[in-house]
């Protein structure tokens, strides 16, 4: 490799744009470090962007669009400098003390510093017929696919805010929304929970797993099973929304740092540093538990500060 | 980058069925969020691959029509035809690499 010269190293990149590299963009842009953020070609703005109202998000109190909290957050990353990409990260080599970040259109970004907020995916039921009847019935986005099952007996797999959020959301289309969940008690906040249990539209199946999702070439049927009879059952539906949790994404660069037992980045206490030097993560891929928006800002706003501080202390 | 055609229900038959060259679809609404994501992805698709295919867009909302023929309960969704049938799809907002990979077939 020719010897890069320092003015083709850049300080930091962010890689991922939820609420983590967004905050993490606004501060490193903020202390002159000229952020490049690798947004996503199609995933910019992160999850929020499948959202609708954000009600739990500070300084908002009538509450904010999801896309529009996001589009605000990057409007404020710009303003500052940051270069922000609408394009994909697809490889990365984070072990040497230059870090090399190559693009989908093929470029090759070297930075002395990387902070990783590539967030988290839904993670998937594993069941028959799930992949199969994936947009022939199995969905995972409520604001894209509600439309479809107008009037129609629908189901939501899961317990927490996601799920009520969604089997919520789909009462305006579907003529019923029954919700599947595994335990007898919901994970999710009181109010969402309220709020979903209060709505007439909506029943609830508990203690019950989907096992399998029928249909020919359209979702008719679901397969339950009692998780605590065992007994076996099925649900008439024409849709299922799966909303049970997200897994970190750490594909790219999974063997290259450690990860914890639940598969996030380790960092070290209450920092961002994760066991490579000069290799920060922020947001859900570092967090198996808080997982919300303001978590995630604060988090990229860690990770930030961070970089900031071992720039100053190289060599 | 130019704007996508638009297809209607009206449209459908003689704009992607019985076109000459193989027609991407990009059901699509203006609701949808990774839809508007996609956009993009797919105008730069249709200008490097202008002499192999022709892609579309199909409003779900004010289509309703097309959608249903197809079963689409998922968008966007992008549906690949060739010589008036259905031979290739893509559900979700996927990078440009994974919908080359998809549509392969049809970009040769």
């Amino acid at each position: 490799m020719t010897e890069l010269t320092p003015d083709q190293v850049h300080d930091v990149v962010i890689v991922g744009s939820g609420p983590a590299g967004y905050t993490a963009a606004i501060y490193t842009a903020r202390a002159n470090l000229n952020p490049i953020v690798l947004a996503g070609s199609v995933t910019a703005g992160g999850e929020l962007m499948n959202t609708t109202e954000v009600e739990n998000f500070p300084g908002f109190p009538e509450g904010i669009q999801g896309p529009d909290l996001m589009m605000n957050m990057e409007a404020q990353a710009r303003r500052f400098g940051a270069d922000i990409r609408h394009e994909d990260a697809t490889a990365l080599k984070l072990t040497s003390d230059i870090k090399e970040i190559t693009t989908g259109s093929g470029e090759v970004l070297h930075a002395r510093s990387i902070i990783l907020a590539t967030g988290s995916a839904y993670r998937e039921l594993g069941v028959p017929g799930e992949k199969e009847l994936s947009g022939h019935g199995v969905s995972w986005c409520a604001t894209c696919d509600g439309f479809f099952f107008r009037e129609q007996h629908i189901a939501v797999v899961g317990g927490g805010d996601s799920a009520m959020e969604e089997a919520t959301f789909l009462t305006k289309f579907a003529s019923k929304v029954t919700v599947i969940h595994r335990r007898d008690e919901l994970r999710a906040s009181k109010i969402m929970a309220d709020r979903a249990l209060a709505n007439d539209k909506i029943e609830f199946l508990w203690n019950h797993e989907v096992i399998r999702v029928e249909g020919d070439g359209k979702v008719n049927q679901l397969a339950l099973r009692n998780t605590v009879t065992g007994e076996e059952s099925t649900l008439d539906v024409t849709g299922l929304f799966v909303a049970i949790g997200h897994d970190p994404r750490t594909e790219l660069f999974a063997d290259q740092l450690e990860l914890t037992a639940e598969g996030t980045v380790e960092v070290e206490g209450r920092t961002s540093k994760t066991t490579l030097p000069g290799v920060f993560a922020a947001g859900d891929v570092l967090d198996p538990h808080y997982r919300q928006a303001v978590t995630a800002a604060g988090s990229g706003c860690v990770a930030a500060l961070d970089v900031e501080e071992y720039l100053a202390n190289l060599p | 980058m130019a704007d996508l055609k638009n297809v209607t229900d009206a449209s459908f038959e003689q704009d992607v069925l019985k076109a000459d060259k193989p027609v991407l679809v990009d059901f699509w609404a203006e609701w949808c969020g990774p839809c508007r994501a996609l956009a993009p992805v797919l105008e730069e698709l249709a200008e490097e691959n202008s002499d192999k295919i022709e892609v579309v867009k199909v409003n779900v909302d004010e289509n309703p029509g097309t959608a249903a023929k197809f079963g689409i309960t998922s968008i966007p969704a992008v549906y690949g035809f060739k010589d008036g049938e259905h031979v290739a799809s893509s559900i979700g907002a996927k990078p440009k690499p994974a919908l080359e990979q998809e549509f392969a077939d049809l970009l040769k």
